[in-house]
């Protein structure tokens, strides 16, 4: 117990690796047996929001991404998935909801494991810290509008914010690429876990039966 | 150079690291500072890219972790190891190669997350091109401490040993496994299962037993005593390897990680609470009778207050990982106050009592002002009890107004005042810090042409305290002998 080879082999690697299984290697066999998806998989059509945005900001828009195919919509989600991870938004914003503490009817749906399995969850955002609320249920909450207001100036539509201004997603008073990605991103987290969603694929599988 | 007029310890080295150390300690001061004015609507640079508070943040954690606490415990490490091996580390020009590299490292991190690199882990924002160089550069520096070690891989070793050799092991593994597992290859909750256990397993098997080790090594030595008990000190290190590990998952309690899962996270942490009360049974039984020292010896005062901050933020968090606490203070500042009270309240302070005990006999001189250092003392234990109580009564508030559906603006206005007492408490950290640095400045500074003078006998000279030296060597083959 106190030589080296077995505090090397026990307490280093063994218990480590005990570690590693019980609470890693087991939880994750449970859930590989949901598919990994790939983002072309999941999304297959622009969203509301991301065609509104060509129409509100045409300039800008057709700048930075052209048309609003889902290609483009795509790129989108993925630079505002990266943007997000830049500024560390999951530090004051985590991205799932508890079935405790009223949090269903505060944000919505509980999160299930199988909403983060692609590769927009990897890594996953889960977060540990909420000074601003959760974001995974936040798709369609706030049209375009308000959010690329909150993201120039959060108190101009939340007198008593605390979050940071991101002028820099901004070219004068345009939303620019990275702006245009992070209101799709934001509308695009839990829009498969809406009211309307949820109810449109009850409302396919009672067809279905 | 013969080994005749080698020292054991580069003295030079571990200064280097405990500047060094400093040098980061003010950055990520600074740096949380910024945050929490930003919290308050006082930030000073609005709208700046590169000094977005989100940013500053990241710069602000790990600046502490792997800047100042690292630094800190690199420094004991070199300071440690070749005293109680009798041997020194593998090679000094890779001593230096390590030190500079490993500045080079955090500072590169710290500069690609405020230019927009961060990584999405917690405790792991060294952007993902850094993270193989931090795994080299771990490796050199184990290379390096480890060396001795191995070199008495035959006989027992003190319990000092058993925590800085198995750490060796850990931090790699750690470090791999948080920064590559959720990043490359696992998504969504199976990968929050493994950031819980890189958050977790960074401060519990790379911290702590750095920590600890230091604690099993300097106690004994100031107090000129072995440790109480032999048979505690095992459990200590058996209980804290097998159970810290498996409580990962508590960082992400009623997610959709697998719920057996978080039951197992929960029981494991409770019984880390047990173990980490034997370590200051421990202690404490090891002080008997010389209570007196804690006011006339600072660095056992740092060390000791640090061990109780432990107790508290041990046992607070066998209480806070309960499912029925974690309803309401999960996400809140709760914890924020908890991480607090563990990265500075206990480590820092165990570092800076290190540096109490070190800085004469780096510099060989006397401390310039006991003073400033006794004020240093009380203003950073004022500090962080302040902040602690703050924040935790914040995080329940919080909570509260959370479960009760008030609009989210509502927990924002009401955290306001606690917001601003957190700043109020961090200044006086920051402004004690200042004092404890300006009096390590003039401490080195009164030495300093003397030492100039000297610098062939500071190389030449044999270690100056080698009675100080043998007693963990005696202390430790007393415990092996029994």
């Amino acid at each position: 117990m106190e030589k080296l080879p077995v505090i090397l082999l026990a307490a280093g690697i063994g218990c480590f690796a005990l570690a590693g299984v019980v609470t890693g290697y087991l939880p994750l066999a449970h859930l590989s047996r949901i598919e990994v998806k790939k983002l072309e998989e999941i999304v297959t059509e622009p969203s509301y929001e991301f065609t509104d945005l060509s129409r509100r900001y045409p300039e800008a828009f057709k700048k930075h991404y052209g048309e609003p195919t889902v290609e483009n919509y795509r790129r989108a989600l993925r630079l505002g998935r990266d943007v997000y991870i830049a500024e560390a938004c999951w530090h004051c914003h985590s991205q799932y909801v508890r079935p405790v503490s009223s949090e269903d009817r505060r944000f919505g749906k509980v999160s299930y494991a199988a909403e983060y399995m692609n590769e927009m969850f990897l890594p996953h955002l889960f977060g540990t810290r909420r000074v601003g609320p959760d974001l995974i249920r936040e798709a369609g909450r706030h049209g375009n509008d308000w959010h690329v207001a909150h993201f120039y100036e959060p108190t101009m539509v939340v007198p008593t914010s605390v979050m940071p201004r991101y002028t820099w997603f901004f070219d004068g008073d345009q939303p620019n690429e990275k702006g245009l990605a992070m209101v799709t991103y934001m509308q695009w987290l839990g829009s498969w876990a809406t009211p309307e969603a949820i109810a449109r694929e009850e409302a396919s599988r009672a067809k279905a039966e | 150079m013969s080994s005749i007029v080698t020292p054991l310890v580069d003295r030079r080295l571990v200064r280097a690291h405990l500047v060094a150390a400093f040098v980061f300690f003010f950055i990520a001061l600074f740096a949380g500072m910024l945050y929490s004015l930003q919290l308050g609507r006082m930030y000073p640079f609005p709208g700046v890219e590169l000094l977005s508070a989100g940013r500053i943040r990241m710069i602000h954690t790990n600046a502490v972790a792997y800047g100042f606490l690292l630094n800190g415990f690199i420094a004991a490490l070199y300071w440690i190891v070749p005293r109680l091996t009798g041997k020194q580390v593998l090679s000094r020009t890779l001593s230096w190669v390590v030190f500079w590299a490993w500045q080079l490292i955090v500072a590169t991190a710290a500069g690609g997350i405020v230019l927009g690199y961060a990584q999405a882990v917690e405790w792991g924002e060294t952007p993902t091109f850094v993270d193989p160089f931090v795994l080299a550069g771990a490796a050199l520096l184990i290379a390096n401490v480890g060396t001795p070690i191995l070199r008495i891989a035959t006989r027992k070793l003190y319990v000092t040993l058993w925590y800085f050799s198995a750490m060796m092991v850990w931090l790699p593994l750690t470090y791999a496994m948080g920064n590559f597992v959720p990043q490359y290859f696992v998504p969504g909750a199976g990968g929050a299962a493994v950031t819980g256990l890189y958050i977790h397993d960074l401060v519990g098997l790379t911290i702590t037993p750095l920590g600890w080790g230091m604690m099993y090594y300097f106690v004994p030595i100031i107090l000129k005593r072995p440790v109480w008990s032999h048979t505690l000190s095992l459990v200590g290190f058996w209980g804290l390897a097998f159970f810290y590990p498996l409580n990962g998952v508590h960082h992400f309690f009623y997610s959709p990680i697998p719920m057996y899962a978080q039951y197992g996270a929960v029981m494991s942490t409770m019984a880390v609470e047990i173990v980490v009360f034997t370590v200051i049974v421990n202690f404490f039984m090891t002080l008997r009778g010389q209570t007196g020292l804690l006011r006339s010896n600072l660095p056992l005062r740092w060390f000791y207050t640090g061990m109780v901050l432990y107790f508290t933020t041990c046992l607070q968090c066998a209480f806070q990982t309960t499912l029925t606490l974690q309803k309401i203070i999960h996400f809140s500042d709760w914890v924020v106050g908890h991480a607090h009270l563990v990265m500075f309240g206990v480590f820092s302070f165990w570092i800076l009592g290190m540096i109490e005990y070190l800085w004469p006999k780096l510099t060989g001189a006397a401390w310039y002002s006991r003073k400033l250092s006794v004020a240093a003392y009380w203003m950073c234990t004022f500090g962080v009890v302040v902040m602690f109580f703050d924040l935790l009564v914040a995080g329940v508030v919080q909570g509260y107004l959370w479960k009760n559906l008030a609009p989210w603006e509502q927990s924002l206005v009401t955290s306001m005042p606690f917001w601003h007492v957190r700043t109020v408490a961090g200044t006086v950290i920051l402004a004690a810090i200042m004092l404890f640095a300006y009096n390590m400045w003039m401490t080195a500074r009164r030495k300093g042409a003397a030492a100039e003078d000297g610098a062939l006998s500071s190389i030449t000279a044999p270690e100056t305290e080698p009675q100080t030296a043998g007693a963990p060597v005696t202390a430790s083959s007393a415990l092996a002998g029994s």
